[in-house]
């Protein structure tokens, strides 16, 4: 093999270049994220009334569909009331309805975004709740 | 292994329908999660099938007469204080009779008109020029006679502003959150972000809770706030009995924010 050193410390290098991510991250143990439903809004509420809008299995896979919807719903089309599938009413608002009950942003939003590396410019102008703690 | 055409063609007609049938049926139940719900405009909100304001300018004597109204606008929708006029961002503000009405400015006008500042903001035009220009949708007309934005599909071209002749538009060069630190008043309003263009939406969010805009509930009188094709509406009692007049009404943009100097009750 012609320069077969230096082909070999080329692959070598390559190779090293290109599974950069697996060894880089090996032995680090990925927390898998947990959203926190706990906060004082949401238990203060009697325990049957702990519910989101929609059904919790809803939510966690289409809530960016449903925040979807309800903006073009309330700015578009000037409906303001969601009937979910219960017959319940709510309000649609990002800061009226969903971050008066789930209060603590940085714990439910951003624990699974930071985690998924998305994000959503929702805060670029609504306005997050204040959090307390620590 | 061999196959003739007819047994070629018999797999390929069930294979077509099993998959066409298969991507209605999986569309068909992801859908139908979202559409056991509906939704409906909220019972209480005032609705109107032109919204208008008539401004009566006998009411506005002293400056706190306008700040009043200016404050409380700016205030409910987090409009950004910034100090460069360049790039201030106003939604209801003060402008003189030679601005507010270019072109209708005599040599002999009377020094009380003069200098008389008039309160002007979004004309919500009948036929709003910023919002044929729009090529995003991101401006357009309510049913209701609203000129609404939409932030989320604002892009920032600012045609909009190029094609108001009122100058009722603010582009935000920057973050308003970077320039104005105490911006967050309304914790129930967003803010905006750089790079879109705001102007006043005639407080559809409080109209939708059944309150009147908050400039008119803060005037005291001085804006009259209803329904332009309500022959019983309070706007169509005042303009009934007042002279009144538009911006730029040669524009044919059919401006739905009438003046009228008033004085009479």
């Amino acid at each position: 093999m012609y320069n077969g050193g230096k082909i070999i410390i080329g692959i070598i290098i390559f190779v090293g270049l290109v599974t950069f991510p697996l060894w880089s991250n090996m032995g680090k143990i990925e927390v898998k994220p947990d959203p926190k439903t706990d906060t004082a809004e949401i238990m203060k509420l009697p325990e049957n009334e702990r519910v989101c809008v929609e059904a919790t299995t809803f939510m966690k896979k289409e809530h960016m569909q449903l925040l979807n919807d309800w903006r073009d719903w309330v700015v578009r089309d000037g409906e303001t009331i969601y009937v979910n599938a219960t017959g319940k009413e709510y309000t649609m608002s990002l800061q009226k309805t969903c971050m008066k009950c789930h209060s603590n942003k940085t714990k439910f939003c951003d624990v699974c975004h930071n985690y998924a590396d998305v994000k959503p410019y929702c805060w670029d102008c609504h306005i997050a709740p204040k959090e307390k703690e620590i | 292994m061999s196959m003739n055409r007819r047994e070629f063609l018999k797999i390929a007609g069930i294979s077509t329908v099993l998959g066409i049938g298969g991507i209605t049926a999986a569309s068909g139940l992801r859908k139908n999660l979202v559409e056991a719900s509906q939704v409906k405009p909220s019972s209480g909100a005032l609705k109107a099938k032109r919204w208008a304001m008539v401004i009566d300018m006998s009411k506005f004597k002293t400056d706190d007469d306008y700040q009043r109204c200016i404050d409380a606008c700016h205030r409910a929708h987090n409009v950004p204080n910034i100090s460069n006029p360049k790039q201030e961002v106003k939604w209801l503000w003060k402008e003189t009779y030679e601005h507010a009405f270019p072109g209708q400015e005599d040599e002999y006008l009377s020094e009380e008109i003069k200098h008389l500042p008039f309160l002007v903001l979004c004309n919500h035009c009948t036929n709003p020029p910023c919002v044929r220009v729009c090529p995003t949708k991101a401006t357009f007309k309510r049913n209701d006679g609203i000129v609404m934005m939409d932030m989320h599909r604002c892009i920032g071209c600012r045609f909009c502003m190029a094609a108001c002749p009122y100058g009722a538009r603010s582009f935000n060069f920057k973050d308003p959150r970077k320039l104005d630190p105490g911006l967050e008043k309304n914790l129930e309003f967003p803010t905006r972000t750089k790079g879109v263009v705001e102007k006043c939406t005639l407080c559809y969010e409080r109209l939708a809770e059944g309150l009147e805009p908050a400039c008119v509930e803060a005037s005291k009188g001085g804006l009259i706030f209803g329904d332009l094709e309500d022959p019983d509406s309070e706007v169509r009692k005042v303009l009934s009995l007042n002279y009144s007049f538009r911006r730029r009404p040669e524009l044919g943009t059919q401006p739905g924010v009438y003046y009228i100097l008033g004085g009479k009750e």
